[in-house]
């Protein structure tokens, strides 16, 4: 009958050894975010102080991230379960060298944002919640990043979903509320697609800790059902991601809202996906993605020729990025379709490179309007002259995203085709190289109309147009543009000269992902 | 809807729920209840006052922007994760506090003070979307 | 009683995707709402049934009495559905002010963000 107080043995259901401070960063950038996030509403109304609320916990998470990533890649992977409670039955948060170096990354990119945003959000759309919103969603981010239970992970998404669906309405525009349509159903049901994959595999194995799973799924006999999730789980992060055939929503919406909400979008949401897809393709069911990789292949060549056509074919600047972001997906979720080891960390490289470089890209272009008050590429042109700054970080980013040596992008590509070939999948290869050419042709057309050229549409070479109405000065843009700017393309300047570090991060991120011991020991500790 | 009954009856009415919303949330340590169905009985019990006096007198009644109620239930509820740092345990680790008040020991616990954070939130998010829609009715 | 169970999330799984091809907007939130629904159901169905047992440890006891029902998906169920409630407020105000600022609620003339020309971008300059 009922059970008494000694038949409980408390060290078989909670942690009781101490744990050391340092193990508190991996809910520390969590926290933060929320605890910052709550103050910039608690203080909505002073729109003059919100920036620096921001900035100050940003600052914080940058820290304790890179903490963090010190200490995954001295310890190995690092598991904190919430309330003591052992795993799986506590919700484990687990940072191996792929989330830390995200996290930091995402971080890092949201830093720049906010500096950014200082002098681009008016004040009433400062007072609506632009900073609130943007704390909320790195801390959906980070949370997915770092967090180690399936279900969390589903959470972490729907913060960042909510808080981004904010940010994409800000400023109420007719145009922002077409596109938050479009947005919002296509990642409300990505969202619900990955919660009924979950409830699915909850039925099947009886667990939701990704160590667990990982472990569960390899012992089972019956892997019918494991394909099928595996492939419903795919649809659901590659329509997060936007990757081909499910890509539409991206382009349809991320030129409407704020230049710096795009550049947040594009610098993170999308990374998520992949970065699930990573998470879940390769730690928990690795069988699933043997059994797909032909599919993610192919699609993975779909979306990047996708994305690089459909940049070629745009007259409107943010457009084109939009498929700039989608092409850069496609060569990420290549690297999942070969799925061997030089290949994973190059997936993982190019997820970092795409963060910094998107979100730089889209802060390039509120750069661009700000000088020449445009969009468009027919109108746009003479920027070079007014400011050679600008111009050579323009050079410099857009020959990064297109993979061209001595920038970040390289390496990434470097490894994923290094891997595909190796792997004896020459024609992923080949996708991947000509996706770069014509990457290379839309960015470098792009930078010849925008900075090169003298002037708009039919100027002739050598003559200056006259200047465009609504434009300023390079004068007159403030440090809080040129400083984002200039710390993100020396970041990507920076891993570029010296990849060496980066890679040995992103190859040791593999590792972890690929052989799932260091990961599932750590959940589990000395127990299994 | 508005009659006279209506109106004189649902003051009282939501003081009652308000109580009976804190009685749910300290219930829901132990047994059925807890700060998020609290936090709804006391929106609603919001939402019976403005419906009878008017959506102004709700917010006078709140003192606080629900805004600002949600943020410090967001504020607390990280508070609250934070004590067993001090104790080198893991986060959200519950601590307990016997304290012992006019002859009677009452036991504070983190995860009280969690929910208490879980209820100012839905209290402050879920009114603040039920004002707002009710304004936009007026 | 899980295979009736299945059945009846595979209708509101089909009866979702049904709405949610739909061009009238309204009837994609409807699509949403049950999809939320069903995803719910689904849960709670592959959390695998159990009748009367509520998995509550009476007091003076640190162990459940008996055997009871699984209260994992009951507390999965409980976020979706509070995750889902939220979104589809959020849903139908977006829809609302959809409908009031563009006039429509078909999505194929919901066509303010897509470029006005269709012409090719400049080949040269």
């Amino acid at each position: 009958m009922a059970a008494t107080k000694t038949t409980v043995d408390i060290t078989a259901a909670m942690v009781t050894e101490a744990v050391p401070l340092a193990d508190w960063l991996l809910v520390a950038p969590v926290l933060l975010t929320m605890a910052g996030g709550a103050i910039s509403i608690i203080f909505r109304k002073k729109s003059a102080t919100q920036p620096w609320i921001a900035i100050t916990t940003i600052a914080l998470v940058i820290l304790s991230n890179i903490g963090l990533l010190n200490h995954v890649l001295t310890n190995g992977v690092v598991t904190m379960v919430m309330g003591s409670w052992l795993p799986p039955f506590g919700i484990a948060f687990t940072a191996d060298p792929l989330g830390a170096l995200l996290a930091l990354t995402a971080s890092v990119a949201t830093m720049c944002v906010a500096v950014f945003a200082m002098n681009s959000i008016a004040e009433n759309e400062r007072r609506y919640g632009f900073y609130p919103f943007l704390l909320m969603l790195l801390c959906g981010v980070t949370g997915s990043f770092l967090t180690g239970d399936i279900f969390n992970l589903y959470v972490w998404f729907e913060v960042l979903l909510i808080s981004s669906f904010g940010m994409q309405i800000l400023g109420n525009e007719k145009v922002q509320i077409d596109g938050a349509v479009k947005y919002a159903v296509l990642n409300l049901i990505a969202t619900t697609l990955f919660l009924a994959a979950t409830g699915l595999l909850y039925g099947l194995v009886g667990t939701l800790n990704m160590a667990d799973i990982a472990g569960k799924l390899k012992a089972f006999d019956n892997s019918g059902p494991m394909l099928g999730l595996a492939t419903l789980y795919f649809l659901a992060f590659a329509m997060k991601a936007a990757a081909f055939p499910v890509n539409f929503w991206l382009p349809a919406s991320y030129h409407t809202p704020r230049l710096v909400v795009a550049a947040i979008f594009a610098g993170l949401l999308t990374k998520v996906g992949v970065y699930a897809l990573l998470r879940v393709m390769l730690l928990l069911m690795p069988e699933g993605r043997d059994w797909l990789a032909s599919l993610i292949g192919i699609v993975a060549i779909a979306t990047m020729l996708t994305g690089s056509l459909g940049a070629l074919a745009q007259t409107d600047i943010r457009r084109l990025m939009a498929y700039l972001v989608i092409a850069g997906i496609g060569a990420m979720m290549a690297g999942i379709a070969v799925g061997n080891e030089v290949a994973v960390s190059g997936a993982i490289f190019y997820s970092m490179h795409s963060v910094l470089i998107m979100t730089a890209l889209y802060l390039l272009v509120a750069f661009m309007f700000q000088m020449s008050g445009t969009f468009s590429l027919r109108e746009i042109g003479g920027l070079y002259i007014r400011t050679p700054l600008g111009a050579g970080i323009g050079l410099i980013l857009l020959l990064a995203v297109a993979g061209l040596p001595p920038f970040s992008g390289f390496w990434a590509k470097l490894l994923l085709v290094a891997g595909a070939l190796e792997a004896g999948r020459g024609w992923v290869a080949a996708g991947i190289l000509v996706s770069g050419l014509f990457t290379t042709i839309a960015v470098g057309r792009l930078w010849i109309f925008a900075f090169w050229r003298g002037g708009n549409e039919h100027t002739v070479d050598g003559i200056q147009a006259l200047p465009i109405a609504r434009s300023s000065d390079a004068a007159d843009i403030s440090w809080s543009i040129w400083l984002p700017l200039i710390i993100l393309t020396a970041l990507i300047f920076v891993i570029g000269i010296l990849p060496e570090t980066m890679m040995s991060i992103t190859e040791n991120g593999a590792k972890t992902l690929i052989d799932p011991t260091a990961y599932i020991g750590s959940v589990f500790g000395g127990i299994r | 809807m508005n009659t006279l009954i209506f109106r004189t009856v649902a003051p009282y009415l939501s003081a009652l729920m308000m109580l009976f919303s804190v009685f749910v949330l300290l219930r829901g340590h132990n047994e059925p209840g807890g700060g998020f169905i609290g936090g709804l009985i006391a929106v609603s019990a919001f939402a019976i006052y403005g419906i009878a006096c008017g959506v102004s007198a709700v917010r006078r009644a709140m003192k606080f922007h629900p805004m600002s109620i949600a943020a410090s239930g967001l504020l607390l509820a990280v508070v609250s994760v934070l004590p067993s740092l001090f104790f080198s345990q893991p986060a959200m680790t519950s601590q307990w506090l016997a304290l012992p008040f006019l002859g009677t020991v009452i036991d504070l616990s983190t995860p009280l003070f969690f929910d208490i954070g879980v209820y100012l939130v839905v209290v402050g998010a879920i009114s603040s979307i039920a004002l707002s829609l009710e304004e936009r009715a007026d | 009683m899980e295979t009736l169970f299945s059945v009846l999330v595979g209708i509101l799984f089909a009866g979702s995707i049904y709405l949610l091809l739909s061009r009238k907007l309204v009837r994609i939130l409807l699509g949403i709402a049950i999809l939320g629904n069903a995803v719910n159901l689904l849960i709670f169905t592959a959390g695998r049934l159990t009748r009367d047992v509520p998995p509550i440890i009476p007091l003076k006891s640190y162990l459940p009495v008996e055997a009871t029902a699984n209260p994992l998906p009951q507390a999965l169920v409980l976020t979706a559905i509070v995750i889902s409630f939220s979104f589809l407020a959020f849903f139908l105000v977006l829809g609302y002010r959809a409908y009031q600022e563009l006039g429509t609620d078909d999505l194929l003339d919901m066509r303010v963000a897509e470029p006005k020309e269709h012409s090719e971008p400049p080949l040269g300059y």
